[in-house]
């Protein structure tokens, strides 16, 4: 697993919070119940330990955050951007 | 800024500096703020000018870039020597991060400059009359209008309200409850004094109420919306690391004070130290202070690294040692007999201001409840 592969990382981290839920890359995590603002936070952290950038204040919103895949791509529009 | 204010050396905080600074400065006072229920504008200044209201801050800010594990041994050694001084820069620290962390450029250059020096100071509008611990069911409301928001509502138990010049609100918006900048001088706003609480008497209490308060559209903290409750969140963290270990300062007051008291005072001819009872309860006081250290100080590292791990690090810290501030220093009380039931003791205030600790920045019980909660999330398999 590496930082190649944001999707997997991002799974990962969600697998290790939520051990007991099965969660598709395209699943909304927030229809699933998952997300409070105590886990919007600790998300918005793990993401920016772990893939080395600062979210924008444009990006902070829910379509940014909504499933693995949209946060897979949230690291790729960063990481276009440095 | 009083001359003697301005002349004080500012030398780079830490422990040991901010150690000198609560002896000289804080210590030999603090019965008297709390009897006065007030911290004089000469100490206020003075915390100024040793640099320690948010020197996590920037330098470009007029901050010293101190990690938070420094933060943390900062408000320990000020919270040993006055629990009202470390609520007012829990309180204002809150305020900064909130900015730091989550402001627009425009309103970092325009605060955080003044709130590095203290020439303003922040405090924290979360709570109501009708909403504490279940502060999602708040009624404060903040409506957009083209010139930017109107505010109306009553915040309540207002640390450092009395003398704060701009105050974090918290407020019910379409999108949820967003944090507004509200400068003191906006009209329609009223600060009511609330003097006499049990503990840190000397922190200012205010209650405010909001009618019609207007600010402008660049009063919101980050965008309305998803990050709405992450800035409560993440505010509300740095408020109970800060907690957490001014509940160690308490800890180590309340065991320095014992250990003093005992080796002095002689019951049946023997000093109390050399009763195993006494020793007993010294040996329970020195434990849980180091791990209540501990706990803190590697929530604080946890911060430094940017880890998400450090939110349940904080809640189990400020549990603990909250919970054992206030253990504590009921057992200090204990050891010191009547002395220590004698208004401006201080075992007497140091057992005040303890009970506070496991009030604020989430009660005992929300404590708990968050903590199973994640037991239950992550550690149950
Ligand atoms: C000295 C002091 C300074 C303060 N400073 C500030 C400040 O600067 N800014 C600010 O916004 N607020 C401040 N507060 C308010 C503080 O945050 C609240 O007191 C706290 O959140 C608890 O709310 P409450 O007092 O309304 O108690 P309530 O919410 O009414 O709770 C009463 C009791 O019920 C318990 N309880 C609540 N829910 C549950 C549950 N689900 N299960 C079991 N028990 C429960 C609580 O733990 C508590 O023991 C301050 C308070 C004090 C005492």
């Amino acid at each position: 697993m590496s930082h190649n592969d944001p999707s997997a990382v991002v799974a990962a981290f969600l697998q290790q919070r939520f051990p007991h839920v099965e969660i598709a890359h395209d699943e909304d995590i927030f229809a699933l119940g998952l997300v409070n603002s105590l886990f919007a936070l600790e998300l918005v952290m793990f993401v920016e330990k772990t893939f080395g950038f600062t979210v924008p204040s444009d990006e902070m919103r829910i379509d940014s955050f909504r499933s693995i895949d949209a946060i897979s791509a949230l690291v790729d529009r960063q990481s276009a951007t440095v | 800024m009083s001359p003697m204010a301005a002349s004080t050396e500012r030398v780079p905080t830490d422990r040991a500096a901010a150690r000198c600074f609560a002896r000289t400065h804080l210590a030999p006072l603090a019965t008297r703020f709390d009897q006065a229920g007030s911290i004089p504008s000469e100490t206020l200044d003075r915390v100024g000018a040793a640099g320690l209201w948010a020197p996590f801050l920037p330098v470009g800010y007029g901050g010293q870039g101190a990690s938070m594990l420094t933060v943390g041994q900062v408000h320990e050694e000020i919270g040993h020597a006055c629990s009202s001084v470390r609520s007012l820069l829990t309180v204002h620290g809150m305020v900064s991060w909130a900015l730091l962390r989550f402001g627009t450029p425009g309103q970092r250059e325009q605060w955080l400059p003044r709130l590095a020096a203290g020439s303003v100071l922040g405090a924290f509008c979360l709570s109501e009359p009708d909403a504490g611990s279940d502060a999602v069911n708040l009624t404060s409301r903040a409506v957009r209008d083209e010139r930017g928001w109107v505010l109306h509502g009553t915040k309540t138990w207002i640390t450092g309200g009395q003398r704060a010049h701009l105050f974090l609100v918290f407020a019910r918006t379409g999108a949820g409850i967003a944090a507004f900048l509200v400068p003191r001088a906006s009209e329609g706003l009223t600060v009511t004094p609330i003097p006499g609480m049990l503990g840190t008497r000397g922190s200012m209490l205010a209650r405010l109420t909001m009618t019609g308060v207007r600010v402008g559209p660049d009063a919101l903290v980050g965008p309305d919306g998803f990050v709405n409750g992450m800035v409560m969140t993440g505010v509300l963290d740095f408020g109970r690391y800060s907690v957490a270990a001014g509940s160690v300062g308490i800890l180590q007051a309340c065991l320095d004070a014992c250990a003093q008291y005992t080796a002095h005072r002689k019951v049946g001819g023997t000093a109390l130290r050399d009763r195993q009872l006494i020793q007993a309860k010294l040996s329970d006081m020195v434990t849980d202070t180091r791990a209540a250290r501990l706990l803190y100080e590697a929530a604080g590292r946890l911060k430094d690294q940017g880890d998400a791990d450090t939110l349940m690090a904080t809640w189990v810290a400020k549990y603990f040692a909250s919970t054992a501030a206030a253990r504590h220093a009921a057992e200090a009380v204990q050891i010191h007999g009547a002395v220590g039931c004698t208004p401006g003791h201080l075992v007497e205030r140091l057992y005040r201001d303890a009970k506070v600790m496991e009030i604020i920045e989430g009660s005992n019980e929300i404590q708990r409840i968050t903590i199973a909660a994640d037991a239950y999330r992550k550690d149950v398999r």
